[in-house]
């Protein structure tokens, strides 16, 4: 699995609680919706960072284990359901689910490691942040659904392709947390 | 104030001497509701310990100040961490050594009865609701559902000065794993298995038969080996000195077998009730029937044994008062509890197939027992 993350912990070799406690400290110093990976050997980790995050706001993106070693996932929290969605052309999960089949370009721009441990069949990995470069990887003249978790990040880039001479782009609501159509993973 | 650390026999004493005690629960919710350390007579709050790091102060009005406060945790780092820091608010606190961990493996040894010339124990594992058995007779000993904690058994015999020379197990446990085969291996016992349960073991072991007598000791306590399928296939009863019925899986106090955890439900019902309703039937009702399991504390008696008449329980276990066969297939087969934890690798290493680390074992066993059907 290749996932880009943006801080590394190691807590390999440390018992509970330290792997929260550490996990916790080192979030602070992320900005809102970076990602941290924290590698752990503790079994009870996963359980307990799992409940840590929910309750502490954090989106728990998942664990994959190698060789005994145990790679969480977690975003750092950014408020962004109450952000307000601002670009007019929108389409619901239903309705994408009916066009999977159809030639249509679908962009997921959640970070790398949302995307890897489930997304649609088929949908093309620009997380948003790296959005403005990879742009020319993109077809302009498709039929374009952009996804994320809740559909803000989604209406921010939606915004972008549109002002970047996309001619057809629509913004899937509320996208990922509500998915419920097939998905792969790539972990 | 200092902190202290409590040991799992001292919260093992107050459980069955029905003592107070105020338990914080520091694991995740989710492990809280699926298994704790239980007792009618302890107070518990669950805040897990991720959620006290910037500081306990919110929690402290709620724990009572005048009962004996014991932080619990998985392993005991957790509860270390979030007892000091009641202490440091000036709290008197401990924490339980070793957490739930080494509660899950801590045997309480309970004598049942004299034998001729010897004594006949139960070993109570509280956290985990299995019974074990030793039998000693004039400096010789037998051991039924032995847990995977063997040495308890071995240097109980020590201590008792007997020599273990066989070795039981009532069926192929799929809750627990067995120490039958590692205490036999050490002490030069002899191992036995009902041969139907045991048709995929890799390992030798002496086949069990109905009617079988075993002597432990010169003033020979009979051992005798009664067929009686229904949990398992291969499930055996023993009777001990004509007085004490070990009956497994089989019938517990307050409920009866499961014949599900071998994926067998609908083709081991039959056998289950011909076990409890027929062969049982023409045993004395005055035999003590002692269980493989627990599973509520309302079964635990106020000395901590597990045990009761065989008359008694026709008249009271509800699970032996279904006139209804259909009522009783559907019982049983129908509304069963969760599977436990990890059962089918509990099996594989029961059968020698597989053979996981000290920390994986632990890892399999974690969780509550569920052996049983409550009618």
């Amino acid at each position: 699995m290749n996932i880009t993350v943006n801080e590394h912990l190691d807590a390999k070799g440390l018992a509970c609680p330290m792997p929260i406690v550490k996990t916790k400290k080192a979030i602070t110093a992320l900005e809102p919706g970076q990602v941290i990976e924290i590698q752990a050997t503790d079994k009870g980790s996963t359980a307990d960072l799992e409940a840590w995050s929910k309750k502490s706001g954090h989106q728990y993106i998942g664990t994959s284990e190698k060789d005994g070693v145990l790679y969480h996932y977690v975003r750092k929290s950014t408020g962004e359901e109450s952000e307000e969605k601002t670009f007019p052309h929108v389409i619901d999960n239903s309705e994408l689910q009916e066009k999977l089949e159809r030639d249509v370009q679908i962009l997921d721009v959640r970070e790398s490691a949302e995307y890897a441990f489930s997304h649609i069949p088929g949908a093309v990995s620009v997380p948003l942040g790296e959005l403005d470069e990879r742009m020319k990887e993109l077809d302009k003249n498709k039929e374009t659904y952009v996804v994320c978790r809740t559909g803000n990040r989604s209406d921010m880039a939606s915004q972008k392709l549109a002002d970047n001479e996309f001619t057809n782009v629509k913004n899937v609501v509320p996208g990922m947390s509500d998915w419920n159509g097939p998905t792969e993973s790539s972990k | 104030m200092a902190v202290k650390a409590m040991k799992a026999s001292e919260v093992a004493r107050r459980v069955v001497e029905k003592k107070d005690l105020f338990i914080l629960d520091v694991r995740n919710e989710d492990a809280y509701a699926d298994w704790k350390i239980e007792s009618d007579s302890f107070q518990y709050m669950n805040v897990p310990y991720f959620e006290l790091l910037d500081g306990v102060e919110e929690i402290m009005e709620n724990i009572p100040k005048d009962k004996e406060l014991l932080v619990v945790c998985a392993k005991e780092g957790s509860s270390q961490m979030v007892a000091e820091m009641l202490s440091d608010e000036g709290m008197e606190v401990s924490y339980l050594e070793g957490g739930m961990k080494t509660w899950s493996e801590h045997l309480e040894p309970v004598k049942v009865g004299d034998l001729p010339n010897g004594e006949l124990y139960q070993f109570v594992r509280l956290g985990k609701g299995c019974l074990s058995y030793m039998a000693l007779s004039n400096g010789e000993a037998a051991i039924i559902d032995a847990t995977r904690m063997t040495d308890v058994f071995i240097n109980f015999a020590k201590e008792k000065e007997v020599k273990i020379k066989h070795v039981f197990d009532t069926h192929l446990h799929a809750d627990h794993i067995s120490g039958g085969r590692e205490i036999a291996e050490k002490t030069g016992a002899v191992y036995w298995l009902p041969p139907k349960d045991a048709e995929e073991v890799v390992f030798e072991y002496e086949p069990l038969t109905d009617g079988e007598q075993v002597r432990i000791g010169d003033t020979a306590i009979d051992i005798n080996a009664l067929y009686s399928p229904g949990h398992t296939i291969g499930s055996t009863s023993f009777v001990i000195d004509n007085r004490f019925l070990l009956s497994g899986d089989i019938l517990f106090i307050d409920s009866i077998g499961r014949p599900d955890l071998a994926g067998k439900a609908e083709d081991w019902v039959g056998d289950l009730r011909e076990t409890l309703y027929s062969r049982y039937r023409e045993l004395s009702e005055d035999l003590v029937v002692l269980p493989a399991h627990f599973m509520i504390m309302e079964e635990v008696n106020d000395d901590g044994s597990v045990q009761e008449k065989l008359g008694t329980l026709f008249e009271k276990n509800h699970g032996l008062n279904i006139e209804d066969e259909s009522k009783f297939r559907s019982l049983v087969t129908e509304n069963l509890p969760p599977q436990p934890n990890s059962h089918q690798e509990i099996r594989q290493t029961n059968m020698g197939k597989i053979t996981p680390d000290i920390d994986k074992k632990q890892e399999m066993e974690i969780g509550p027992n569920r052996c049983a059907v409550k009618a």
